[in-house]
């Protein structure tokens, strides 16, 4: 089971209390009326399947309840950074 | 005392004589056995039936790796467990066991018909080419008999009674396996004042120490180590001990499952004990400690009852005091199979011969073994084994130096061993996503690079030298309690493991006859694993699942690697190029009951009650699971069917009034500033102009355009919002709420608290739903023109403070009375008090379900199943148009969500008015529709209505608003129902009820 920190409660907790909620920084467009239908059916409904390095987000629907961001190694399993909800991706590190 | 228990030595308990059964047969054995000591000790080897083959079968192993001797045990009283490994059952007085997969008897079993058809019927992948032809005679020929030739052991039939508990558990370190390494990983961290946790899978702790007698440790025998090592370690305070503890399954973070068995080898455990205890151990450091397996060879008819690994023969005899046999035949590729065959001869079993595969082997082994006069056979392999439901003999074969066999004696022999060789068991360290490195010089894997914090110490780690192991663990041990130190041990008379063999030994006999098992559960021969590469498998993931071999309830702990060698061997290929299949927990198969824990019966799932609950069930109410709510589905008289309570109660409604508890709806207050404009980007309606005590139908979309939720919002004040929504979407409507406020929308200053549990709502819905309530009610002019409907106000019920709604989902004059959670059951009476003589009647659910499908209300997830739009449902006139932008809006004109034949939301009303319609019922154009043609959509709601006299329902149909006065069909068994398509309302159309 997986050790979240959250960066809101600034303390690592077990997965169970989080929720995956998708992947990270897919911005609503500030101005649907403006999209095309392909954009829009891109926005709605593709999402990066990356095998390494993937940006995502989960909340901590037992704790806080806030959304933040993870970095994780879709490959290892390993979490890298948590960030919070609005932060760039950082930079990765090895 | 039997003939084959010694007169002295073993752990057992000599003066604790044990009696138990099995298959009706009394024995005796002593406690300390397994019930597979006491069978042996009783000269009983044949126990069980193979899978496929239905071989008559005995013991391979001492341990957890067993893979024939699975056997049912019974408590009684719904206590029973199929397929559980003989050599790890614990001996108790009274054990009740039973072998399995046999008929009539194990010794007469007809399914050994199996065995004697042509070789090749049964091989590998048969069940592939066969059983196609005649297709007629799968359901009832083919099925029938391969569901009852299929399996192993029998499931209990009654309810599992025993409890099971489960527990989060924290350490520093955490240790598995109490063997020599382990015992000195965890003497060392526990020395350093670490929190440690030792686990063992079995009763006794001490691992391969167990079964030795003539090394010794520091000048200490192993038995006088063991010991020193045991009671040092209980009384440290920081230490916890778990014998009978197998760890299961290694997950992220170094977090593992581990079954406790607490009360299995008692003969009468105290009935609140837990029988399984899971332990859910998260450690900062892990140190696996987890030994190795020694391989069987293979080689013709090396399964039959009598033929076993060298290590469990050695087990047997000096953990045990059980001589397996009175003349045994070793043979070996590996060093400890002398030390095997030295031990067994002090006990007085003949050995035969000693014959080694290897043409020159080595060892300080088989040095004692040469020195103490053996006859030792180089250069030999075994081409057959004569004897069925026991060994009686073997048959030699000389290996030429070119690999080939010829044919040599026969010889006499009730026991042979194998001792092919040591597979560390790095099941664990693989389940901890650990890369595997292969060791090429001994052709074994080892742990590689570590994936978590943790270390492999001891034979698990390749390091099978005792004196190597003892001063691994102990580093690891030290290290892992954050104060690295060292030290050595001096180690006298151990024979560690070295050589080793995989793959089928070679023989002089024609491959094609005969059956060399690799997977022994399974059934699996050496040939089978050939025709898989012949039939074109070359990745061992195929080759293990065409073939079955490591899927059985031992995984493949015996037979991995031998089938691995085979496979390579066959391809052309080293085994590191072929590789390994994946290891998955758990290790040894756990109980159900286990991961239960306490989550079964009426704590399977948390049940919510509404405030109100106890009044309705004191009214005879029949309750609804709708999610983890309660809610009364209708409420009958004595003796009144549901179509009868459900016709009085909305006749009811309609005639006079009715009171409901809407209590499980959804309520989230939303306030701040920006609370309107909030609620404009997340419903499709208009919200600024909403006047202060005004309520609106609000509609939810999904980004993608579809109807999410609905409900009614009233508007307390500028910046305060009470908004609610269905019950079972409440908790998502509050969740996509929080996602757009907090990552789409964050600079919006708005709040949103869930108040569903805080506000217990009434309903009182019908005509005199005025006269019955104004008179309880406070500060709140109830009149006409003073609270229209859809309008809210706050005031006082009986002395309580309210938010009164007046909002109809019934089509009558309504009003849905709010108060906080703890008064609601003496509201609920207070109301029932005042209503009695107007003849107020308590309604449920399905009442309240028709009486809204009569006025063609929605309800989502019914009408809705998350690819319906506002314009599907006619709900257009929701959307506020001058709206620029909310969720959902621009999905709305995407080119599909236009498309003139998109089911709407249509009424039907049957031909014949008494027939009602099902639900989920597919709507066709014709009566007999083509075969392959598409439905027109499907019934959503379906009722008898009371009010109407005749059967209602509602459907999405292509292009439905089309198609009015239209008479389509629902296909049904033997025929179709027609029904003409009307306006989706029924009763009521221009809503002049409401405005009473």
């Amino acid at each position: 089971m997986l050790l979240i920190r959250c960066p809101y409660c600034e303390m690592e907790r077990p997965e169970l209390e989080f929720r995956h909620a998708g992947e990270a920084h897919v911005a609503r467009p500030a101005d649907p009326e403006t999209v095309s239908d392909e954009d829009w059916a891109k926005f709605l409904y593709f999402r990066a399947n990356t095998k390494g390095l993937y940006a995502e987000r989960w909340r901590h629907t037992h704790g806080c309840g806030r959304f933040f961001n993870c970095l994780r190694d879709t490959v290892s399993d390993k979490i890298q950074a948590t960030y919070k909800a609005g932060e760039p991706r950082p930079e990765a590190t090895r | 005392m039997s003939a084959f228990r010694t007169s002295d030595g073993g752990r057992v308990n000599r003066a604790a004589p044990l009696s138990f059964t099995f298959d009706g047969r009394p024995y005796q054995g002593f406690a300390g056995d397994t019930l597979a000591s006491a069978l042996i000790a009783n000269g009983v080897h044949l126990v069980g039936r193979s899978f496929k083959y239905h071989r008559p079968r005995g013991f391979l192993s001492a341990g957890a790796e067993e893979p024939n001797a699975l056997v049912d045990v019974d408590r009684g009283g719904g206590r029973s467990a199929p397929n559980l490994r003989a050599t790890q059952v614990e001996l108790y007085e009274g054990l009740v066991a039973r072998s399995q997969h046999r008929w009539p008897s194990l010794k007469y079993d007809v399914g050994e018909i199996n065995d004697l058809v042509p070789v090749g019927l049964f091989s590998s992948g048969f069940y592939y080419k066969t059983f196609m032809a005649p297709a007629a005679a799968w359901k009832s020929i083919y099925e029938p008999f391969i569901r009852r030739a299929a399996g192993l052991g029998v499931t209990p039939r009654e309810a599992d009674p025993d409890h099971y508990a489960q527990h989060y558990a924290f350490c520093d370190v955490l240790v598995v396996g109490a063997g020599a390494a382990g015992l000195a990983a965890a003497l060392a961290a526990g020395e350093s004042g670490a929190r440690v946790i030792l686990a063992d899978e079995q009763a006794e702790m001490g691992g391969g120490l167990l079964d030795e007698v003539d090394a010794t440790i520091d000048g200490a025998s192993a038995k006088e180590w063991l010991a020193a090592a045991l009671s040092r370690l209980a009384a440290l305070p920081n230490v916890t001990l778990l014998p009978r503890t197998q760890a299961f399954g290694y997950y992220a973070r170094n977090f593992l499952g581990l079954a406790e068995r607490v009360t299995d080898h008692l003969a009468a455990p105290a009935t609140h004990a837990p029988r399984e205890r899971l332990w859910k151990v998260r450690a900062g450091r892990v140190v696996l400690a987890t030994g190795a397996i020694e391989r069987p060879i293979v080689f013709p008819d090396n399964d039959r009852p009598g033929v076993m690994l060298a290590s469990a023969a050695r087990t047997y005899l000096n953990r045990y005091g059980v001589k397996p046999g009175k003349k045994a035949l070793v043979f070996t590729a590996d060093d400890t199979g002398y030390a095997a065959a030295l031990d067994l001869s002090k006990a007085g079993v003949a050995i035969a011969a000693i014959v080694d595969i290897r043409a020159a082997p080595e060892g300080p082994g088989l040095a004692l073994a040469k020195a103490a006069g053996f006859n030792i056979r180089p250069a030999t392999s075994i081409a057959g084994v004569e004897g069925r439901t026991r060994v009686t003999g073997a048959h030699l074969a000389s290996v030429d130096a070119d690999g080939s066999a010829s044919p040599g004696r026969l010889v006499a022999c009730d026991l042979v061993l194998m001792a092919g060789g040591w597979t560390p068991a790095v099941h664990l360290f693989s389940q901890s996503r650990g890369k595997l490195a292969f060791d090429a010089a001994r052709q074994i894997y080892v742990p590689g690079e570590a994936a978590q914090a943790q270390r492999s110490v001891g034979a698990c780690n390749g390091t099978f030298d005792l004196a190597a192991a003892l001063g691994e663990g102990f580093r690891a041990g030290a290290e892992a309690s954050g104060r690295p130190s060292e030290r050595a041990y001096v180690v006298a008379g151990a024979v560690a493991p070295s050589g080793g063999f995989h793959g089928a030994a070679p023989h002089p006999r024609d491959p094609g006859q005969v059956k060399a098992f690799v997977d022994f559960q399974h059934d699996v021969t050496a040939k089978d694993i050939k025709l898989a590469v012949r039939e074109g498998m070359r990745s061992i993931e195929h080759v293990k699942r065409y073939t079955t071999t490591g899927m059985a309830t031992d995984q493949g702990k015996t037979s991995n690697m031998n089938g691995l060698a085979i496979a390579a061997n066959a391809l052309g290929n080293s085994i590191p190029e072929v590789g390994l299949t994946t290891f998955r927990p758990p290790f040894t198969p756990v109980t159900f009951g286990t991961f239960a824990g306490h989550s079964r019966g009426d704590l399977f799932d948390p049940i919510r009650q509404t405030p109100m609950h106890a009044r309705a069930a004191a009214l005879g109410a029949v309750f609804e699971d709708v999610g983890q709510w309660k809610r009364a589905w209708y409420f009958p008289n004595e003796g009144e069917s549901m179509h009868a309570a459900v016709k009085r109660e909305c006749l009811a409604v309609r005639e006079s009034a009715g009171v409901f508890d809407a209590t499980t709806l959804g309520k989230i207050e939303v306030v701040g500033p920006d609370a309107a404009e909030f609620l404009e980007r997340l419903y499709t309606n208009p919200w600024a102009k909403l006047g202060i005590g005004r309520c609106r139908y609000g509609l939810m979309l999904t980004e993608a355009g579809f109807v999410m939720d609905d409900g009614v919002i009233g508007r307390l004040a500028a910046d305060r919002f009470h908004v609610t929504t269905t019950t079972g979407g409440a908790p998502r409507v509050l969740a996509h709420m929080e996602d757009y406020l907090q990552t789409e929308f964050p600079d919006l200053k708005v709040w949103l608290t869930s108040t569903t549990e805080q506000w217990a709502v009434i309903a009182v819905q019908g005509p005199k739903a005025r006269e019955i309530l104004a008179p309880l009610i406070e500060g709140i002019d109830l009149s006409a023109g003073a609270m229209p409907h859809m309008s809210l106000r706050e005031g006082a019920i009986c002395g309580v403070p309210t938010r009164l709604f007046r909002v109809s989902f019934t089509g009558e004059l309504g009003f849905e009375v709010n108060v906080p959670a703890d008064h609601g059951a003496a509201i609920w009476d207070a109301i029932g008090d005042a209503g009695r003589p107007h003849g107020l009647v308590p309604y449920g659910t399905e009442a309240m379900h028709v009486l809204r499908a009569e006025k063609g209300y929605i309800i989502v997830g019914q009408e809705t199943d998350g690819t319906v739009t506002p314009a599907d449902l006619g709900l257009d006139w929701a959307i506020g148009k001058a709206k620029r932008d909310f969720v959902g809006k621009r999905s709305l004109r995407r080119p599909d969500m236009l498309k003139p034949d998109r089911p709407q939301l249509v009424g039907l009303l049957t031909e014949n008015p008494s027939v009602v319609l099902e639900e989920g019922l597919q709507i066709t154009a014709k009566a007999a529709p083509a075969k392959g043609a598409s439905a027109l959509g499907h019934v959503t709601s379906s009722y008898f209505s009371a009010t109407l006299g005749r059967s209602i329902a509602l459907a999405l149909v292509a292009g439905g608003r089309a198609r009015m006065g239209e008479t389509l069909h629902a296909p049904i068994v033997n025929g179709a129902i027609s029904a003409k398509v009307v306006e989706p309302i029924f009763y009521d159309p221009k809503g002049a009820r409401l405005d009473a």
